[in-house]
């Protein structure tokens, strides 16, 4: 193509273009869990002397997860006093959190926490964090991470981020933001579509399909730098990036060889090789946690169904095992953090697509939701929620359902539509 | 990375690359033909019969009946059913005439982009969008198109000639269209 060299200057001054955010999702609470855990979080004593409040950061993170009650605590509490079990136990609460914030020489700041077992009156944890004003956010929602930990046993998930495509008139943006939706930022802005975006399994990198060569091209990018390479630029359209677990390689789709079909690249862009063959329509690839096999979407059989490979040893004569046989459009595959289960999108007989979890071991399926026009699901890291795109009143929104089904979320952005989510992986 | 100060004057610089990236040379404009009408001066010397210019017969295998309205060769989309990439019989001639051109003129190149409606996954629209383009392609290299002149892409879901939802705006969706040198 003759403008290819334009296309490359076009692609620096995109690389380089970061734009602050104007709308920021919103997060509306539309289901919760069934035994919510009642747990008090008191005021930080000394939290007023830095500008945002600490605490109010934790209880929102709390109860979006859904399994979790809060309970009045009453007046700012201490990391070092005792609570007052008995007054907490009359509220009904389970946990008390108590904390301090306090300024350091180096104007920074250390706060200091106290998870405590209400019936028990026992300490169960007490933290500290030596943080900026400015990581006070980060800060509340590490506390978070620690308080979900200690009280359900599974990481929290409120230190990660997520990225998303924000499509308005004419432009689209590819964001990052805060898994509560706060701090977005946009890492790259363009006139043509953007799709696909995929964590690596650091969280360093984002993986995407753009459109703005006319074609989509697979690029990598950078999000501390904004630098990013072409990961998979063949004739063609190439398309679906999916990180092996330990992050060298990508799963790709091209067609330079006819017809969309599944290959592997270094996350450099080199040395493709081709792992499956098919007539048909071979795509979205993604790998099982353990590295193992390889999902992926394929008309091979008639209609799209979900297929798997075994990635080792991965060749021309590998054999695909049929994984899904219920209805005749079951597409886009996300095996769980565990690998236990696998996410995916199922057309139901009255045309509606839904997002749909089955049970690996025993091929069991959960229909999640009761929208109609679901796509893209996205685990959290902890396996707990399922993030997801949909449409309301004919708007792309962002919606969140958790894998039993019972806690659901909604996540909009004013008069824009939103879609394309990816959850990162855990910050540690 | 926040910039909020430089982020105007470079979404503006920006703005303008991607339209370089993004503009199409404009088309050639066809002359106008038809009948040249004078006013006869006061005094008649000499009366000249009127002639009439006949409009010009079209080249069926020129560039320029690319852009003649008149030539099958303007029509650039070929419409397919639901979930399905088989290109239909209604399409033959149109085929057929693309398929003489780039037989004809071995130096243009062609770019097919496939397109899907919006119904189901954006990556599976794509490689259907692909499927699509790609029944195009053949169809024109049976007809005498080479391999190295055609390229066929897609475009998925995403770049919608309708943007209703309801099968009358889906069935516009699901196509292939046929772009040539200077028009990609």
């Amino acid at each position: 193509m003759k403008f290819n060299r334009l296309v490359l200057a076009c692609a620096a001054g995109l690389a380089l273009c970061s734009v602050t955010a104007r709308a920021q999702l919103t997060v509306e609470i539309t289901g919760a869990g069934a035994n919510r855990l009642p747990v008090a979080i008191a005021d930080f004593t000394g939290e007023r002397i830095v500008a945002q409040a600490l605490a109010s950061v934790v209880r929102a993170d709390l109860e979006r997860s859904g399994l979790f009650r809060l309970v009045d605590a009453g007046a700012a509490l201490a990391d070092s006093a005792t609570p007052p079990f008995e007054d907490l136990k009359t509220r009904g609460a389970d946990a008390v959190v108590g904390g301090s914030v306090v300024p350091g020489a180096d104007g920074r700041y250390e706060t200091r926490v106290r998870l405590s077992d209400v019936p028990k009156q026992a300490v169960l944890g007490n933290p500290a964090y030596l943080h900026s004003g400015a990581q006070l956010r980060a800060t509340a929602h590490r506390i978070a991470d620690f308080i979900y930990e200690k009280l359900t046993g599974e990481p929290g998930v409120f230190s990660t981020r997520i990225a998303y495509v924000v499509k308005s008139t004419g432009r689209y943006e590819l964001k990052i933001a805060d898994a509560d939706g706060a701090n977005d930022q946009a890492a790259l802005a363009s006139r043509e579509p953007i799709i696909s975006p995929a964590w690596s399994p650091d969280g360093t990198k984002l993986a995407y399909v753009s459109f703005e060569a006319k074609k989509p091209v697979v690029y990598v990018h950078d999000l501390a730098s904004g630098r990013r390479h072409v990961a998979a630029n063949f004739k063609g359209s190439n398309s679906a990036p999916a990180w092996s677990p330990d992050g060298k390689q990508l799963a790709v789709v091209l067609t330079k060889d006819g017809g969309s079909q599944l290959y592997v690249v270094n996350a450099d862009g080199s040395g493709v090789t081709r792992i499956a063959t098919s007539s048909g329509i071979d795509t979205e690839p993604r790998w099982s946690p353990d590295a193992h096999f390889i999902y992926f979407t394929s008309d091979r059989g008639g209609s799209p169904q979900i297929y798997r490979i075994a990635s080792s040893g991965a060749g021309l004569g590998n054999p695909a095992e049929r994984v899904t046989f219920e209805g005749s459009y079951n597409v886009t595959p996300r095996p769980s953090p565990d690998g236990k289960s696998l996410a995916f999108v199922a057309r139901n007989g009255n045309g509606r697509f839904q997002l749909a979890l089955m049970d690996l071991a025993t091929k069991q399926i959960q229909i999640l939701t009761d929208s109609a026009k679901d796509e893209s699901p996205s685990f959290a890291p902890n396996g707990r929620m399922i993030l997801y795109a949909t449409e309301i009143g004919g708007r792309g929104v962002l919606a969140a359902v958790s894998s039993d089904g019972r806690v659901k979320q909604k996540l909009s952005v004013q008069a824009a539509d939103v879609r394309e989510p990816a959850w990162g992986p855990l910050v540690r | 990375m926040r910039t909020p100060l430089l982020a105007l004057p470079l979404l503006s610089a920006l703005t303008l690359l991607l339209a370089a990236c993004g503009s199409q040379p404009p088309a050639p404009e066809q002359a106008a033909s038809g009948v040249e009408s004078r006013t006869p001066g006061a005094v008649a010397v000499e009366s000249a019969p009127v002639t009439q210019v006949k409009p010009e017969a079209f080249d069926a295998g020129s560039i320029a009946a690319l852009k003649d309205p008149r030539s099958p060769l303007s029509k650039r989309s070929v419409y397919f059913d639901y979930d399905s990439y088989v290109v239909k019989d209604e399409f033959q001639s149109l085929l057929t005439a693309h398929g003489k051109f780039l037989s004809a003129n071995r130096k243009m190149k062609m770019l097919i982009q496939g397109n899907a409606d919006e119904r189901g996954s954006r990556e599976y629209n794509l490689a259907l969008g692909q499927k699509r383009a790609e029944a195009v392609k053949k169809a024109l290299a049976l007809l005498g198109a080479r391999e190295d002149q055609i390229e066929a892409v897609s475009l998925g879901e995403e770049k919608p000639a309708c943007t209703e939802s309801g099968e009358e705006c889906w069935a516009k969706n699901r196509r292939g269209e046929m772009l040539y040198t200077g028009e990609f």
